[in-house]
């Protein structure tokens, strides 16, 4: 009787040992697996300027495309480090940049020189030069990049995809 | 023989093939499961084909933002028979989607997820999902502008879960743009975390199947009790069962193995679909469009109505699979024959046909603009007066011709104007034109007072 108790009592023991082992286990091994699945959500990118072209390559009145590095550039990225924005040269010295991500679902959105009208070709989205809605599902006007004029070089500044989020 | 015989009986002795797995394989199953019950077994048999090309397809893929498109350049035009490998996965998928919507379909109509099958639809919807999600990762894996396109959109759509949205999108992403994490991210999503799902509850459902039986063809009258079900399909299977293999297998495997060598044959006489441009994110001239099976979802964003679009992004899908998963809870005992499930078969229809209608739509697109619409030509103009011809060639400058058809030239998206001379005066036009409205935008602030009436004088000669 006495004894089978004692068993009984190191019996559950040993089993709440080897749950409570195999769970520290687990929690410690999931740790650099759960880094690797979330490391997006802490890791801040710093917006960067980066260089777009001399003052000289833009027309007064034309937009243009331009191409630059996205913030966190990887050097194994290959092309996929790029990023294109719609630059267009208003006046001497004042630049208005465009996301080219089209506001309804992203997709890419070409300037029309003749028509002077950003078309998106998914859902047949259409802006003004203005970026503000001029047909179509957009919700919202083309979200714009900061530019500067830094010794006579354009500088875009790099942005994340613009989001839509449900309120729009 | 006697020799490869006896090595035979060692090896099952020693690995008890035959005793584990001779029961399930000839366990009684219902007398007229015919033709109607293969579905299920085809999308089995095309997730074997899915798993064996896709490993194939790893052993010549570089899963890297940098590489992925080069190396399937390489599949697609050098490797030995890469091309219809690429194309039995790509058709290997489409045939899974169609088997287990038509596999979804059945089992809904004949209402076998009625008591006690219910976990058997359950586990099935979550298939159902978890294949939409293959396709659609998967296609993101070409890595071509589309691709990336693709993943962009779908980051969007993520975008518009509240709270989380921003969250979720940079997850997908693996930043908060497109970058070297991207593809990484999809690999690991297509090949590893959704196939170990996959496989978990595909397992499960096989189970079930065993488990509860396969459902008996539904008899009108025949009404489902939960209290006395098991017995009498216990007793029907004893009285009137047929072992599974081969009596009843022997359909599957025909019709399995006539979905492969279809597959087959697609992919050696269609092929794969052709990679678009490189996977730059600064290359805008393209027209991302999703496979066929998205297409539909693709033709209801541009027609939604704009205000209720990011609550239909998430209320919509949500709702389908609260839905789904409810069915089995909210009528899980009764008929179940067709015949006296007359909305069962009307809703169903219904769905059908919607899906197919935007699907269609979904290939025409006529809400897109026509960027390759070509500048209209002398004969398409008909005229010599100097101001009809500037404004036709106007008319495609200015983008018109993308949206408007003149004869057979042009886009879809706004009426037909080839002969709006007859329909609308010169104000009327006007004021179109200049205020737009709808989903025109205003010319006003585009056209200057010359190009303006050019270009009316151009739609004033369309009779
Ligand atoms: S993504 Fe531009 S209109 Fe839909």
């Amino acid at each position: 009787m006495n004894e089978d108790t004692t068993d009984e009592k190191r019996r559950g023991f040993l089993v709440k040992l080897s749950l409570g082992l195999a769970g520290l286990a687990a929690a410690v091994a999931g740790v650099p697996v759960l880094a690797a699945l979330f490391a997006p959500l802490i890791e801040k990118t710093p917006q960067v300027w980066r260089n777009v072209g001399l003052l000289d390559d833009f027309q007064i009145g034309t937009t243009k495309l331009v191409t630059f590095e996205n913030a966190n550039a990887e050097a194994w990225a290959g092309v996929t480090t790029h990023t294109a924005a719609w630059l267009r040269r208003d006046a001497d010295h004042k630049f208005t940049a465009f996301s080219a991500n089209c506001t309804h679902l992203g997709c890419p959105v070409r300037w029309e020189a003749g028509a002077q009208l950003f078309m998106c070709p998914c859902h047949g989205g259409v802006y003004y030069k203005d970026g503000s809605v001029a047909a179509g599902p957009p919700p919202k006007s083309l979200v714009q990049y900061p530019v500067r004029i830094q010794k006579n070089q354009v500088q875009v500044q790099t942005s994340p995809v613009p989001i839509t989020n449900i309120s729009a | 023989m006697k020799t490869l015989k006896k090595i035979w009986h060692w090896i099952d002795d020693r690995s008890g093939f035959t005793e584990i797995f001779g029961p399930l394989l000839g366990h009684l199953v219902p007398p007229g499961a015919k033709w109607s019950y293969v579905f299920g077994s085809a999308t089995l048999f095309c997730l074997v084909l899915q798993v064996i090309t896709g490993v194939a397809l790893s052993l010549l893929y570089q899963p890297s933002s940098a590489e992925a498109y080069q190396s399937l350049q390489f599949i697609t035009h050098q490797a030995a028979f890469g091309n219809i490998l690429r194309g039995m996965h790509y058709f290997g998928a489409s045939f899974m989607i169609i088997m287990v919507t038509v596999h979804m379909i059945r089992v809904y109509l004949t209402a076998a997820y009625k008591f006690p099958r219910e976990m058997a639809w359950i586990s099935g919807v979550l298939l159902f999902f978890l294949t939409i999600a293959m396709g659609f990762t998967g296609q993101l894996l070409r890595w071509d502008s589309n691709g990336v396109w693709s993943s962009v959109v779908a980051a969007e759509q993520l975008g518009r879960l509240p709270f989380i949205g921003k969250w979720a999108a940079r997850l997908l992403l693996g930043g908060d743009t497109i970058g070297g994490h991207s593809l990484s991210r999809f690999f690991s999503y297509h090949v590893f975390i959704i196939p170990a799902i996959i496989f978990l509850f595909v397992g499960y459902h096989l189970m079930l199947v065993i488990r509860n039986g396969i459902s008996e063809p539904p008899e009108a009258g025949r009404l489902v009790d939960p209290k006395t079900y098991r017995q009498w399909y216990q007793d029907m299977l004893k009285s009137k069962g047929v072992p599974f293999w081969p009596y009843a297998a022997w359909r599957d495997v025909l019709f399995g193995a006539g979905t492969i060598i279809a597959i087959i044959g697609f992919a050696y006489f269609v092929g794969p679909p052709e990679l678009t441009t490189p996977p730059d994110p600064a290359h805008l001239n393209t027209t991302p469009a999703p496979d066929w099976y998205m297409l539909s979802i693709f033709s209801l964003f541009a027609l939604m109505p704009a205000r209720i679009e990011s609550y239909m992004i998430i209320i919509g899908p949500t709702l389908t699979i609260i839905i789904l998963l409810a069915l089995p809870f909210v009528s899980n005992k009764g008929e179940r024959h067709p015949i006296r499930r007359p909305w069962a078969v009307f809703g169903s229809a219904c769905v059908v046909i919607f899906v197919f209608a935007l699907f269609l739509l979904g290939e025409k697109s006529p809400w897109s603009p026509r960027f390759k619409s070509k500048p209209l030509t002398a004969v398409n103009i008909h005229s010599t007066n100097p101001e009809v011809m500037a404004g036709g060639a106007l008319f495609y400058k200015k983008g018109c011709l993308y949206c408007h058809r003149i004869n057979d030239q042009g886009g879809y998206r706004g009426p037909n104007l080839t002969q709006v001379g007859l329909r609308l005066s010169y104000g009327d036009l006007t004021i179109r034109i200049v205020n737009g409205g709808g989903n025109m935008p205003a010319y006003g602030g585009i056209l200057s007072k010359k190009e303006l009436t050019d270009i009316l004088a151009f739609l004033q000669s369309r009779k």
